[in-house]
């Protein structure tokens, strides 16, 4: 894994995401105001958010909540919903893609079928339909990503196990007498960690930004709870007369999807040996 | 429900106020002439005068077509229109109109009594499938058209071609209030036929516009009638461009670009344009009859006990929250807006005060607090007002779950006897369909509303109330008037000290944009029953 | 082939009938009553119940589905209960404004794509190459709507060269457009790098560069036709991708198209309509699927044979 601290972008990369981790973890401690305080000094006398200042450093919204301490604790919402919306749908996508790929059949056509027809959807308006629908909770939220996002992983995992399926040592496996339980645990599955390594990562910058855009569509996590998209969902028409509400959160997100694209870019580099030399 | 679908607020202003008299420079007179530029965001719904019932096309349908009787401009007095005159019986149970000879269609006929029948039936009808229906409900025989039973309304004739009679079931102080509704527009029956579902993108009116183009989603063009029967407008024609964000129709107003900002000054604008030096020429900022509340299910533990639905009320702190709208409204004491009639100056509601809230809350046995619900709609500022009104209740011990909805949803969520709980009426924030105390009962907090879809979210339906209420609304004589807002007050002032079914949490103002070439007074820009008075306006010389 | 195409047209159908009965199922459990929104608050039950007939909402929930689907038999997507007006209609009159945007946007990503992907091969490995193919990355983790913001407040409102919103002229659509394309043209970047680097490591290219042939010629006779398979594939896909881009960014700018009216429809659970925008969007994926699959044979002689 020495080879993830090679490339300098890949690096910063990981301190960034370090930092959001920190920032996720220790949010109660550095937050110098609680995310969801209301305080009366928070807005000006006409009710206008206030600048970046000595008491607020990063300014307030326009409910008088310090920005800052709102970015800290989005930052638990952003990661909570990235790790779980994205594990969920990664471990969908592998027993979707794992079982329609080995198992073959009508069982398999059957499940393909599926992902085609989950393909057909507009995935965005699908989420914002399935939001809308259920109404949203942080981890409603992560289901309704995982629902959308399974998809692709599904299609990939399927490729590879049925290429791995057809591969002499497996059919001599199964030519002794091996289970199919046995050839999946022992044979099937470790060949496809790589995978399940690359998209974890690299679906969490889909994930965060897909909830960032439920929320700032309004559906995603519902307020007082902060996450970086529904800060800007709530400040969106202010971006002139508060351009910090939506450029600090903005920036925020984009280094975090960034970093997590980076980072599961070089894994794929370094995991995928079919890639490995090229470029 | 115009109302209901309200982003900002709509309508009605200075009941009283009058056109003050003040003389006029000679820039400022009314001219002939000019097209102007109105912007929207949201396309309109329909023109079809049986069943629009939003803010945006509340006006544009108001111009399209008449009715028997209208407002005098920036008014809520009723005077002729296409009825020249009428008479009511002694006993107010029948009203005979005889119609001007002069309307006619755009379509170049005469508008008969037929007509007037006609279309009123059409909005009862429930084929239809119009908003409407509830309000003819004094006439006689309006229940059975309206539950499919009966293929006409009994209760109004047309002897002849000009005279046109109306049977009540029961005085009603407010049916020539009605009658002025859009709901009651004349509408030729063979253009409605020959349009069939799609009137209301093909209106045939006798109004004082027509509509010559509309393209779906980026604007409609409405000109001048040229044979209107009545001696107004003023403009030639406007122009409604749709898709436009406000805070872009306000920077585009700036330019001139636009003449009216119909969806008014977003809040991110407002202060801006507010303390700029153009503020005095392009902002119009009134009073309207509206309240926004927050209503609490009567029928639902804890809040069945009244001792919680007043620690409520004292709990919630309405001057940050008219800040946070940056004061844009004035904090409310009771049901009816300072502007209505009945509005009582001496009642002061209850204060803000948490100590006696917590105290009220103890003595309900609920020292430790509860988890309650609290329904807002999903448009700004609305969530954000919601988080506010949750903060206050945290303050006391009530933990409220927010839920931003669509407005379809809070509706049935608050239309829901088991599910409603708190709900904030922000966006959808009852303003009067007419000048008239009795609108701010029947539908949201008489025994009629209380039904399951319908508005009374408080589900408060009082056997006592309900009497008085009645009562209140047979004193259908003119000299009555007094005596009967006197009625009404008393009432209004009751349920809020008695049963206290709603926190009212602030009266907002309503605030537009014109740009500076526009003529004439305040009040024809927020009319009290017409939005925005297209036949009043002008383009100064 | 005629036979394939029947049997991929049948399988696109297929699709779509799932996607309209998924769409169906989910937005019939939406929790508001389109008869007490079209009644009105002065209606009473009675009324509601009136309107709800009327509306076919009484009827049993299969029978309603079958009355959709032969609806949609006869190009007839229903009526909406807020707009009051023919969904098909709604969209048709909107489609023109988001097929324009489609387009910028992806005349926006190929542009871009073609020219930083090219630049970064022919340098590759040099600072360039990373610079290009880091700022592809950018593009791809960017959120779109805070792009549409950071264009709109830079572009419009500071610097004025763009209207903040509108549409009808070239102006109106070119922040649009970049927010919708600058997403992309990352994948792009490097799609054609990668496609490039291929050919430029062919024998027959080397030995060309060797005997004098000049980049220019390389990249456009060798190069530039490997890599627009992958192109043509990517568009049709992207086709999908817009879908839901369009939402955000007409939302932003105000674009009269399908996405404003699906957003809009949504904030105001106008189920009608939102079943209508699915299915046309779900058309417009799988067309543009079969569009990639049927432009491929055309582009590469190789599948031709197969």
């Amino acid at each position: 894994m020495s080879g993830l601290t090679e490339r300098p972008a890949t690096t910063v990369a990981l301190a960034v995401i370090l930092l959001v981790v920190l920032a996720a973890t220790l949010a109660p401690w550095l937050a110098p105001f609680a995310p969801e305080d209301q305080p009366f000094d928070g807005l000006s006398l006409e009710g206008a958010p206030l600048p970046p200042g000595a008491k607020y450093w990063l300014g307030t919204d326009t409910l008088g909540r310090d920005l800052l301490s709102r970015l800290l604790f989005g930052a638990r919402t952003s990661l909570v919903i990235g790790l779980v919306a994205n594990g969920v749908a990664v471990a969908i996508g592998m027993v979707v893609g794992i079982v329609a790929g080995y198992v073959g059949g009508v069982t398999g056509a059957t499940l393909m079928r599926f992902t085609d027809l989950m393909m057909a959807f507009p995935a965005l308006l699908l989420a914002i339909v399935l939001a809308a629908l259920l109404h949203p909770s942080l981890w409603i939220v992560a289901l309704v990503i995982a629902l959308v996002n399974w998809v692709q992983v599904a299609r990939i995992v399927y490729t590879e196990t049925r290429g791995l399926s057809e591969r002499d040592f497996i059919l001599a496996e199964r030519a002794l007498g091996a289970g199919n339980a046995r050839i999946l645990i022992h044979h099937i599955a470790p060949h496809l960690v790589p995978t399940a390594i690359v998209w974890g990562t690299l679906g969490i910058a889909t994930t965060v930004l897909l909830e960032a855009t439920l929320s700032f569509l309004g559906v995603g996590v519902q307020p007082p709870q902060p996450s970086w998209g529904n800060i800007i969902y709530e400040s969106q028409s202010y971006f002139q007369a508060a351009p910090w509400l939506v450029f600090i959160p903005g920036a925020v997100i984009l280094a975090t999807s960034l970093s997590f694209n980076l980072v599961g870019d070089t894994l794929r580099d370094l995991l995928d040996p079919t890639q490995r030399g090229r470029g | 429900m115009r109302t209901s679908w309200l982003k900002a607020t709509t309508a009605v202003m200075a009941l009283g106020a009058g056109l003050a008299a003040t003389p006029l420079r000679a820039e400022d007179m009314p001219t002939q002439g000019g097209t102007i530029v109105v912007t929207y965001k949201d396309d309109m719904a329909t023109l079809d005068p049986a069943i629009g019932y939003d803010w945006q096309n509340w006006s544009m349908i108001n111009g399209l077509f008449s009715r028997l009787v209208d407002y005098k401009f920036g008014t809520t007095e009723i005077v002729p229109s296409l009825a020249k005159s009428w008479s009511i019986s002694p006993n107010g149970l029948v009203y005979t109109f005889t119609l001007d000879p002069k309307a006619t269609f755009t379509n170049g006929r005469n508008v008969t009594a037929a007509d007037v029948k006609y279309s009123i039936e059409r909005s009862v009808n429930p084929k239809t499938q119009g908003p409407a229906g509830g309000f003819f409900h004094s006439i006689v025989g309006q229940d059975r058209m309206a539950d499919g039973s009966a293929a006409t309304i009994a209760g109004i004739e047309a002897p002849d071609e000009a005279t046109v009679k109306f049977t009540l079931a029961q005085p009603d102080a407010t049916f020539l209030n009605v009658l002025a509704l859009n709901f009651a527009s004349a509408v030729p029956k063979e253009a409605v036929e020959a349009a069939g579902a799609d009137f209301g993108k093909h209106p045939v009116g006798s109004g004082a516009f027509r509509l010559d183009e509309w393209v779906p989603g980026q604007h409609l063009v409405f000109s001048r009638n040229t044979n209107y029967f009545r001696d107004r407008p003023q403009i030639d024609g406007f122009r409604v461009e749709i898709g436009q964000e406000p805070l872009v129709a306000v920077l585009r107003l700036q330019k001139g670009e636009v003449d009216i900002a119909g969806d008014g000054i977003p809040p991110a604008k407002y202060l801006e344009i507010k303390n700029s030096a153009d503020a005095k020429d392009t902002i119009v900022d009134r009073e309207q009859f509206e309240t926004s509340y927050i209503t609490i299910n009567t029928a639902k533990k804890p809040f069945d006990d009244v001792r919680v639905r007043q620690a409520l009320n004292m709990a919630i702190n309405k001057e940050r929250i008219v800040r946070i709208i940056n004061g844009r409204a004035m904090p409310a004491t009771q049901v009816l807006p300072p502007l209505m009639p009945g509005y009582d100056a001496s009642y002061k509601g209850y204060p803000y005060d948490v100590a006696k809230a917590k105290q009220l809350l103890a003595d309900a046995g609920l020292k430790d607090g509860f988890s309650t619900t609290l329904y807002a709609m999903n448009t700004d500022p609305n969530p954000r007002i919601a988080q506010a009104i949750q903060q206050d209740l945290a303050a006391v011990g009530i933990k409220a779950e927010i839920k931003a909805l669509a407005q379809p949803e809070v509706i049935a969520a608050g239309g829901n006897k088991d599910q409603s709980a708190l709900t904030w009426s922000g966006g959808m924030g009852w303003i009067a369909d007419f000048p008239d105390p009795s609108d701010f009962y029947g539908p949201i907090l008489g025994c009629g509303g209380a039904i399951t879809g319908g508005w009374n979210w408080s589900w408060f339906c009082d056997k006592g109330f309900e009497d008085r209420a009645t009562k209140a609304d047979a004193m259908s004589k003119p000299e009555d008037k007094d005596a009967r807002y006197g009625v009404w007050k008393a009432i209004f002032t009751d349920i809020q000290a008695q049963q206290a079914p709603w926190v009212p949490v602030f009266n907002e103002r309503r605030v537009v944009a014109r740009s500076k070439r526009m003529g004439g007074p305040d009040q024809i820009y927020i009319d009290p029953t017409r939005v925005i008075d297209y036949e009043a306006i002008y383009v100064k010389k | 082939m005629p036979l394939i195409l029947a049997r991929r047209l049948a399988q696109a159908a297929g699709i779509l009938l799932g996607v309209a009965l998924v769409t169906f199922l989910l937005l019939h459990y939406l929790p508001a009553d389109p008869a007490a929104l079209v009644a009105g608050r002065s209606a009473n039950a009675q009324m509601i119940a009136n309107v709800r007939h009327q509306l076919g909402l009484d009827l049993p929930l299969p029978l309603q589905f079958w009355r959709y689907l032969t609806g949609l038999a006869q190009g007839n997507l229903g009526r909406s209960y807020i707009q009051r007006s023919e969904v098909a209609a709604l969209i048709v009159a909107r489609i023109p404004a988001t097929l324009v945007l489609m387009a910028a946007g992806i005349l926006v990503e190929v542009a871009l794509g073609l020219v930083f992907g090219i630049l970064a091969a022919v340098q590759r490995n040099s600072f360039a190459d990373r610079l290009v193919m880091t700022l592809a990355f950018v593009g791809v983790s960017s959120p779109q709507f805070v792009v549409a913001l950071l264009l709109l407040y830079v572009f419009a409102a500071t610097l004025g060269w763009f209207p903040m919103s509108g549409f009808g002229t070239l102006r109106h659509v070119v922040l649009p457009a970049l927010t919708l394309g600058l997403l992309g043209a990352g994948w792009y970047a490097r799609m054609v790098r990668s496609a490039m680097i291929d050919v430029l490591n062919q024998d027959y290219v080397r030995t060309a560069r060797a005997k004098g042939l000049s980049w220019r010629r390389v990249v456009l006779r060798h190069a530039l036709p490997n890599a627009a398979l992958p192109i043509v594939a990517m568009i049709g896909i992207d086709v999908g991708q817009f879908m839901g881009g369009v939402v955000v960014v007409e939302a932003v700018y105000g674009w009269p198209g399908i996405g404003q009216l699906a957003w809009q429809a949504i904030q105001q659970a106008d189920v009608p309509i939102i079943m209508g925008v699915t299915l046309v969007s779900s058309l417009f994926i799988v067309m543009g699927n079969l569009l990639a699959d049927a432009a491929a044979p055309i582009l590469d002689p190789r599948i031709r044979g197969r």
